[in-house]
């Protein structure tokens, strides 16, 4: 495993392809720090006391949006929701003015989330408060990456060598491309398996194994992370029924035998359970959905921290 | 009023032209070429000394946005955009508010143009109605009051026995009709090219075969008709070997590709800025290389910009909201002379053949030489001037590009319209001089 860097080198959190395996590392090591926090009584650290931050979600969401409100709440900053439906965005705002707007008010760090991929890029171009990319389209979703990376390494304890088997629809999936992106840099044996419609043309130029049969990705992985399956994918002509989905590319627990004894079982969520994935299997003793969540709240907080106490790690703040 | 270019290198492919020439121009036509030209008293003379000096560039595809759009641009800053680029004739799309649908549009157009151009405007009228791809434009009448060929740009013709009937209908004014070539329904909600960098990205692709598709139908349709079909912006592989087996074939399809095309890749997309979004998109490397290929091997008659020219509030939004386009009167010689022509690719005929002499012959238009009796449009250029692209400099009002900040070498340092320098020094010349 990589060693932790001293401190973040940009001060934006827009994709996990820009930052290094040591960042990745003291983002996980700070992430560490707050979990134990998480689990205290009183939960409250005021740490970023006298620090606004704003949730601009321009898409819905409940559990990132959640998870970030309450990761900046438990570490005392002021934390305000705008969500698109509410905002001035429905009378034909430009981002920009939005920007501007939430910038002016005097709010520290933004945290994103946009339907249009770049859009946390162009908002990083155009503000002065730290951007932290809460999901772009298809493109990043850089701290669910690092909760995914954070969920790994508290299992397995490192990243080199590991097979990873990702699952599902590839095409539309950020969480996919984010995951690939660090898992090749930090060393792991990255595998993809879907239905062909939903692979992006030329994704083995990312550093994957291509499989359209569940089975081989699945054979001796040690992670394996479903994708959750849109039903309008169906629509638009990318595969025949959600039946024919399940029966074919589905993880249940006759396939999930096939990997090792000690497989580590992620969905980013939320899932459709008997779809991409059996029930058996999510609420197995292999699983670690639930636990996803909560290391997404101690995840975001060391994001948070870093980002606003200026990339530094947590002994050198006290 | 006479204008003698002295001095200079003329290289004009029309006449086989590569040697030192002195040209004289008088009431806006070339009235003499020769090795040493006298001035009289009433000659403007021009010193051309260390200057290439050729027929001024055309451009077969641009969008002038007047009427309906001038946020966007107009003529009189699209015509400045052009004599700043070295380009004497523009050929502007029908894709404007209203469309160039009929000739009363034509005529307006063209009163318009004769008042306010600094360029020759080559008009192009619709093929269907209001580009609702259903029914016929009047181009016989558009046809009359100069429309010099017709195009839905901006939208493929899906309904191919109507395209059909187009390519026959407009053969008998011996005009071509230009398509987008490009199947909507593989596009699907694409917005770049379908490749590894839109794999990386997570943008949806539009796959290069949606053009091949499209130019292969087309082809096959100018073939059965033997009508002459004009393919707009071709930007795949695919569709340049298409053309290029029609053409052995005899088939009557000339075909355009554009700088940015031949110039840039899709990796100009990673850093998701609005001004390398258009359509047909940037596509890989093979791509760009089989089309160097086809214009190095006549496939591709001509290289064009494309200028598309959109405010800053409609291009200043996400990648994915952004409009297609971008300019590119004012870029593409730097452009094409430092990518095609200083790397040794293409000798300098062959650039002026595929930025004037070939276009406007295709098109039929009276440019792209300078034979006695030909307009008096020309370009200076300056092989060697260094300079860098920067938007605050340009005259056009759509001010993204994609070469913000390019180093470029070789640049227009005079742009002559029937006569009157129209450019000069990248300073724009208005008003009546002769």
């Amino acid at each position: 495993m990589a060693k932790a860097a001293v401190s973040l080198r940009q001060r934006d959190i827009l994709d996990l392809a820009s930052m290094e395996p040591s960042e990745y590392e003291l983002i996980l090591k700070t992430a560490e720090e707050m979990k134990k926090l998480i689990n205290r009584d009183i939960k409250k650290a005021p740490t970023l006391r006298g620090k606004a931050i704003v949730n601009l979600f321009f898409e819905a969401s409940t559990r990132t949006r959640t998870s970030f409100e309450l990761a900046g709440k438990y570490l005392g900053a002021d934390v305000i929701n705008i969500s698109t439906s509410t905002s001035s965005v429905t009378k034909g705002e430009s981002l920009r003015d939005t920007l501007l707007t939430v910038e002016a008010m005097g709010v520290d760090a933004i945290v994103m989330r946009h339907p249009a991929e770049g859009a946390a890029h162009y908002a990083s171009q155009i503000v002065k408060p730290v951007i932290i990319n809460a999901g772009d389209g298809a493109h990043a979703h850089p701290t669910q990456g690092l909760l995914d990376l954070f969920t790994i390494k508290q299992y397995k304890g490192r990243f080199e060598g590991l097979k990873v088997a990702i699952v599902g629809d590839v095409l539309h999936s950020r969480v996919a491309r984010t995951n690939i992106s660090a898992l090749n840099k930090l060393g792991a044996d990255v595998h993809v398996a879907g239905p062909s419609t939903l692979m992006p043309r030329e994704v083995e130029q990312l550093g994957v194994t291509v499989h359209h049969r569940v089975e081989e990705a699945l054979e001796g992985a040690d992670v394996v992370d479903v994708l959750r399956i849109q039903l309008e994918r169906q629509k638009k002509g990318l595969f025949p029924t959600p039946r024919e989905y399940a029966r074919i590319f589905g993880v249940n627990a006759a396939r999930l035998a096939l990997a090792k004894e000690d497989v580590l079982l992620m969905h980013p969520g939320p899932m459709n359970r008997g779809l991409e994935i059996s029930p058996d299997v999510a609420y197995g003793d292999r699983s670690a959905i639930t636990e996803e969540v909560q290391n997404g709240v101690a995840v975001r907080m060391a994001i948070l921290f870093l980002v606003l106490m200026g990339g530094k790690p947590l002994e050198a703040i006290d | 009023m006479k204008l003698l270019i002295k001095g200079g290198r003329l290289v004009d492919p029309s006449q086989n032209l590569d040697a030192a020439r002195d040209i004289l121009i008088e009431d806006g036509l070339v009235a003499a070429v020769g090795e040493t030209l006298t001035a009289d008293a009433d000659t403007q003379v021009v010193d051309a000394t260390g200057l290439v000096v050729a027929p001024g560039l055309v451009d077969l595809h641009v969008h002038l946005r007047e009427p309906g759009q001038e946020a966007k641009e107009d003529i009189v800053t699209g015509t400045k955009a052009a004599v700043a680029g070295g380009f004497t004739t523009i050929v502007p799309m029908a894709n404007t508010r209203p469309i160039v649908d009929s000739a009363i549009i034509v005529s307006g157009l063209k009163e318009r143009i004769s008042r306010e151009a600094l360029a020759e405007v080559m008009l192009v009228g619709s093929v269907t109605k209001g580009l609702n791809g259903e029914e016929l434009s009047e181009m016989g009448d558009m046809a009359e009051h100069g429309a010099v060929a017709f195009s839905d740009d901006g939208r493929f013709v899906e309904n191919s026995r109507l395209f059909r009937s187009a390519l026959e209908y407009a053969s008998m004014f011996n005009k071509p009709i230009i398509s987008h070539a490009e199947d909507p329904t593989l596009a699907g909600d694409g917005y770049m090219h379908e490749g590894a960098v839109s794999a990386r990205l997570g943008i949806p692709g539009i796959p290069a075969v949606a053009e091949d598709i499209a130019v292969a139908r087309d082809v096959l349709l100018a073939e059965n008709t033997g009508a002459h079909l004009h393919v707009a912006h071709v930007s795949t592989k695919g569709a340049v070997e298409i053309i290029r087996q029609a053409k052995k074939r005899g088939v009557k399809v000339t075909a355009e590709a554009a700088v940015h095309h031949l110039t840039l890749t899709d990796e100009a997309v990673s850093g998701f800025s609005t001004a390398t979004k258009v359509a047909p998109p940037l596509r890989s490397s093979e791509h760009v290389q089989a089309l160097r290929e086809g214009l190095k091997d006549g496939t591709l008659n001509a290289i064009i910009t494309d200028h598309a020219p959109h405010a800053f509030e409609e291009k200043d939004v996400e990648f994915r909201y952004a409009p297609n386009g971008f300019c590119g009167l004012e870029t593409a010689l730097g452009v094409i002379l430092t990518e095609l022509y200083h790397t040794g690719e293409f000798s300098l005929s062959e650039i002026i053949g595929k930025m004037s002499v070939e276009p406007a012959h295709i098109f039929s238009l009276k440019a792209g030489s300078l034979k006695v009796g030909m307009p008096g449009n020309v370009v200076l250029i300056d092989l060697n001037k260094e300079w860098t692209v920067k938007k605050e400099n340009f005259y056009t009002r759509g001010k993204a590009t994609p070469y913000e900040g390019k180093h470029c070498r070789g640049q227009a340092v005079m742009t002559i319209v029937r006569g009157n320098v129209r450019m000069k020094d990248g300073e724009v010349c208005v008003g009546k001089q002769n």
